[in-house]
């Protein structure tokens, strides 16, 4: 199985991918989905980027070879389940070569609460900083995406599984105004636990200041475009990455309000296959189309020249 | 007597309100007494109401985050059909979302406060177990949220303020709500909460949990009664997912900051509404009365303001929440 995975070069793999997607709906979630929890989200133990040479695929468990995965976007080359990727490889991936420009980079948490649960917020923010290299949970600044001009935002979920706290709140915010001034295109890419627990009513707040900026980017004519990908829930599925003109996800996200874990222990029953899944949200209508990674770009693009933008 | 009235559920007891309600139990009982026998015992009885009144002021002036939280959720505590029978002239409730049917769990309708004509939307609870189960512990669906932008946009067309009351533990995470969109509705909602064209106040109740609180939250003017509590996540799931357990609700309720001051002191609320000596469950009449005196003078506050100028205060209110520092970093060492 994996020296298949040798032979497939890099953006080579349209058949697969198309194959990926469109047979979603009838027999892959059930690959896709496999023996994943809500404490995948709780617990971002599952690597993302394991270490080493091979690595095994969560959902078929091939055996495949590092490099291969990485050359794929961190797409398994035999499922097409799609890993986890930070915030900074995703904006590698969807923006021209080294056209992506970060900005308000400099922000960062402040502990107002002093708050502190089996570990201080202070000494979480200092670990997760140390550990992801990056001030807080967002990577955000604008780029090129076949040449068109964009304003991107990505969440990053292996910082503090990409909870949403003032600063997620304000760079978003800063991205959404700059593109309703510049009239750009804007890209939001969620990846988020939900609100942050440790910033109080501030981080619930961020939600509908993030709201509030896309109401006048909507009243200026700007398109926004919501990616939704693996895990999307909480106070972030319930601001700004269910209010896309157009709203996309990656195939097999977790996308919901409240996390499984939770439904099931209010319901006390098991829940449907394939529940918050993007092929289900796809069924019921809140999401417009399901997206292989490997046709983001494409299928970004082709949204901006639709929208004249 | 004022200890005693209102429509306190005896069978409900706070915990830390024991051995005030040993007195309440031993005044009653000489009152009783002194009718029968006709001795008189009025000193006795006058020390005893003293006494009752200093502890319930020692209890409530002390009331720690978690006690709090048991306060807002005292089921003798008026709730929305409360207010509305003390408050409100006149209401008509107009139920239909127009989608897929009426949520119990949130009421909207036209109704008469003071001077004013408002739009009410409120999340109700119930009181007993039977209407609770008929409200959903006050715990909607997306119909509901839905519904509520509806009527938001009915009172918009026809000029009219729009008032919330917010008393729920959580928007519902059911199945049905999942794939309804609870997420979407509630996204909606606080985006068009935030360019509606009326004055819009808001204020929580009893409970202000998370985002099914702000889905019907985003205001000119948000405040709070005085025991209702306010975050982003109740002290039960936060504690269930940091501390691992729920049993630890009572640290999670203090980290998170919840009461009225601690919503006050960081902007998440404009202000707070004093609630009578113990809590509004102790006197529901007079909460109301403060309750309706602050609605109905922040509407005649906002209707002075132009329609533009108080959205534009509305939009920079929400736009200034948040406090991040810009030196990344530096801060840690
Ligand atoms: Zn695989």
């Amino acid at each position: 199985m994996a020296e298949s995975a040798h032979s497939s070069p890099p953006g080579n793999n349209e058949p697969r991918a198309t194959a990926g997607g469109a047979s979603a709906d009838a027999e892959s979630p059930s690959t896709l989905v496999t023996a994943r929890t809500w404490g995948d989200v709780t617990e971002p133990k599952r690597v993302t980027v394991p270490a080493g040479l091979w690595t095994r695929c969560p959902s078929c468990e091939a055996m495949l070879y590092q490099k291969t995965v990485e050359q794929n976007l961190f797409v398994c080359p035999d499922c097409q389940f799609h890993f986890r990727i930070s915030a900074g490889e995703r904006a590698r991936q969807l923006c021209d070569q080294d056209s992506f420009e970060p900005m308000w980079d400099k922000l960062a948490a402040v502990d107002m609460l002093g708050f502190t649960d089996v570990k201080p917020y202070k000494d979480r923010l200092v670990s997760e900083q140390k550990k992801t290299r990056r001030p807080d949970a967002v990577v955000a600044g604008s780029g090129y995406i076949k040449g068109r001009r964009i304003v991107l935002a990505c969440l990053d979920g292996q910082f503090m599984m990409g909870s949403m706290g003032c600063v997620v709140g304000e760079v978003v915010t800063r991205a959404i105004e700059l593109a309703t001034k510049e009239n750009l295109p804007l890209v939001v890419v969620s990846c988020s636990g939900g609100a942050r627990m440790q910033e109080g009513a501030l981080s619930l707040m961020q939600m509908a200041k993030t709201s509030a900026a896309l109401a006048r980017l909507d009243a200026a004519g700007g398109l926004f475009i919501s990616l939704l990908t693996d895990p999307t829930t909480g106070g972030v599925t319930a601001s700004f990455a269910m209010l896309g003109d157009v709203i996309f996800a990656e195939p097999g996200a977790l996308i919901g309000f409240a996390g499984p874990r939770v439904i099931a222990n209010t319901v006390r029953q098991e829940l449907p296959e394939g529940f918050q899944r993007s092929e289900h949200l796809l069924k019921k209508g809140f999401v417009d189309r399901v997206v292989h990674r490997h046709e983001l770009r494409s299928e970004i693009s082709r949204i901006i020249d639709f929208a004249g933008k | 007597m004022t200890a005693l009235q209102g429509n306190m559920q005896p069978t409900y007891e706070l915990e830390f309100e024991r051995p005030l309600i040993r007195l309440e139990k031993q005044i009653e009982e000489l009152e009783a007494s002194m009718r029968a026998g006709g001795v008189d015992i009025g000193p006795e009885i006058r020390r005893l109401r003293e006494s009752h009144t200093a502890m319930l002021r020692k209890i409530y002036e002390g009331l720690g985050p978690w006690n709090t939280v048991k306060v807002a959720r005292h089921p003798g505590r008026p709730q929305t059909g409360d207010y509305l029978r003390l408050m409100f002239k006149e209401f008509t409730e107009l139920h239909g979302d127009r989608h897929y049917g009426d949520d119990p769990a949130m009421i909207t309708g036209f109704g008469r406060l003071g001077s004013h004509k408002v739009m009410l939307i409120a999340h109700q609870k119930g009181k007993d177990t039977k209407q609770r189960i008929a409200c959903n512990f006050g715990m909607a669906h997306p119909e509901g949220y839905r519904k509520a932008l509806l009527k938001m946009k009915l009172a918009e067309k026809f000029n009219v303020p729009v008032v919330t009351l917010i008393d729920t533990p959580g928007a519902y995470p059911g199945i049905g709500a999942e794939e309804r969109g609870q997420a979407e509705a509630i996204a909606v909602n606080l985006r068009e909460m935030s360019r509606l064209r009326v004055p819009i106040v808001s204020v929580i109740i009893g409970e202000g949990g998370s985002g099914g609180a702000l889905g019907i939250g985003v205001s000119d003017r948000t405040a709070m009664m005085q025991y209702a509590w306010y975050s982003v996540i109740s002290p039960e799931a936060c504690a269930a997912i940091l501390w691992k357990t729920g049993a630890e609700a009572e640290k999670a309720a203090e980290a998170l900051k919840i009461t009225a001051a601690d919503n006050l002191k960081s902007g998440t609320v404009d202000e707070v509404i004093e609630e009578p000596l113990g809590g509004a469950h102790r006197n529901p009449a007079v909460a109301a009365d403060r309750l309706e005196k602050w609605i109905t003078q922040t509407i005649r506050e906002l209707k002075r303001f132009k329609i533009e100028n108080l959205m534009e205060k509305r939009f920079e209110k929400l736009r200034g929440l948040g406090d991040v520092t810009e030196a990344a970093g530096s801060r840690q060492t």
